[in-house]
């Protein structure tokens, strides 16, 4: 190898310019140049962890529509998701943010729909949240790594870096994204003064950036299971590692017929749905 | 040598060393005053939790590097999914949590943010997001 001498000079120049730096840094700001002992940072020790975190959607156990809105409330109460209201009282579209919500057979699996199946499927609303891809669009277009793969599989979104460019939104083919566009203290639920309430352990979100659901990846690391499904009629929704064959997720999914939504897309969607009439279809 | 339209020329010095130290003198024995802190809460809320009076670091430590120290849980939290935090201190784990651990003890944003943060004229923007604590004696802001 090579090297000409304008080149080396260049390095050594840039090189000796970077350690004088750092040790001005060092000198003037003497504590935590390179912060704390990795030692000193512990997972908790009660944490549920995972190869991989998926879901079930077993739909044949939400019985009515509101089985479903049940759920969504609770995991919207516990995010503290705001919830704008037109002034007749329905859901603002314009403003509208949302983890989990519902969405029709066509919508939810379309291609997949034909024009004979049954009005019962048709109609079903599944409920739908962010798949929590293997291979996530929206991780690959985020200019800021504001949005990221923790290695449980759970696709995470730091609201720090968030800069608003919303790209993360026309990365994702299935809509799990929502924008702040104003301050989500001023949706009536969320607005302590108009008698909402707000969840004190976990924030709020500002205006100008894009939120979804983690899988409450933080009732993970305390060793609870997702909000939903706590919330969930009993077996409803299922949550587990899809990596360890002797979970009960892993067993369903070996055993039993479940559908994606999109899968074509080759984005590896990791919430699974049985759809099925009965217990074995 | 002469000074020529020197009396303009001093006029004019005069008058602009007298409005660019203008706000010097207007806040003589104001605004400049240091803020008298209030930390009773805290103690008392500290020995409930923990037995002693401590804070996650020494106190002198922790109001220099406080900011630093937000910064690396932070990131530790959100992306590397640790919580726990062992204190160089004293040993004790503490949980990394704004809302969940500083705010418990600290149980005042008033006293114990925004005093010396509106004394230093810093505006970080934790409470943009994150969720303070209801101020016990007046109404929120």
């Amino acid at each position: 190898m090579s090297m000409k001498r304008r080149d080396f000079l260049k390095i050594a120049g840039i090189s000796s310019i970077l350690s004088v730096g750092a040790k001005i840094a060092e000198a003037t700001h003497p504590a935590w140049v390179t912060g704390p002992d990795p030692k000193q940072l512990v997972p908790n020790k009660q944490a549920l962890s995972a190869k991989r975190w998926a879901m079930i959607v077993d739909m044949t156990k939400f019985k009515t529509e509101a089985d479903t809105l049940k759920v969504i409330d609770a995991c919207h109460r516990a995010h503290n998701v705001p919830d704008f209201r037109t002034p007749d009282g329905k859901v603002d579209k314009k403003l509208e943010v949302k983890w989990i919500w519902q969405a029709g057979f066509e919508r939810a699996f379309p291609g997949q729909d034909n024009k004979y199946m049954s009005e019962h499927l048709k109609d079903m609303p599944f409920m739908v949240l962010c798949n929590h891809c293997d291979n996530p669009p929206c991780v690959r277009v985020c200019p800021t790594q504001a949005t990221y793969k923790l290695k449980n599989g759970i696709t995470m979104q730091d609201m720090h870096r968030c800069i608003g460019c919303r790209f993360c939104m026309a990365g994702c083919p299935y809509g799990a994204r929502s924008f702040n566009w104003v301050d989500p203290r001023k949706a009536a639920n969320l607005d302590v003064k108009r008698g909402g309430k707000l969840n004190n352990e976990y924030p709020q979100r500002t205006k100008g950036v894009v939120e979804k659901c983690t899988f409450c990846t933080e009732r993970l690391q305390i060793g609870k299971m997702p909000a939903c499904v706590e919330a969930a009629p009993k077996g409803a929704l299922l949550f587990g590692d899809l990596e360890d064959q002797n979970s009960e997720i892993r067993k369903i999914i070996t055993t039993r017929y479940t559908i994606r939504r999109k899968p074509d897309l080759g984005t590896g969607p990791a919430i699974y749905y049985l759809i099925g009439g009965s217990d074995h279809a | 040598m002469r000074l020529y339209n020197g009396g303009l020329i001093i006029t004019g010095i005069v008058v602009f060393l007298a409005l660019a130290t203008f706000p010097f003198y207007y806040n003589i024995g104001k605004a400049n005053a240091k803020p008298d802190i209030k930390l009773e809460p805290a103690i008392k809320m500290s020995e409930e939790r923990y037995g002693k009076k401590q804070c996650v670091e020494p106190k002198e430590w922790i109001r220099r590097e406080h900011m630093v120290l937000l910064n690396h849980w932070r990131d530790a939290v959100v992306r590397d999914e640790n919580r726990g935090y062992l204190s160089t201190d004293t040993g004790t784990r503490f949980n990394m949590s704004l809302q969940n651990e500083c705010m418990q003890c600290h149980s005042s944003k008033k006293n114990f943010c925004d005093q010396c943060h509106n004394y230093m004229a810093v505006k970080p923007f934790c409470w943009d997001c994150h969720i303070a604590p209801t101020e016990k004696e007046e109404a929120r802001s």
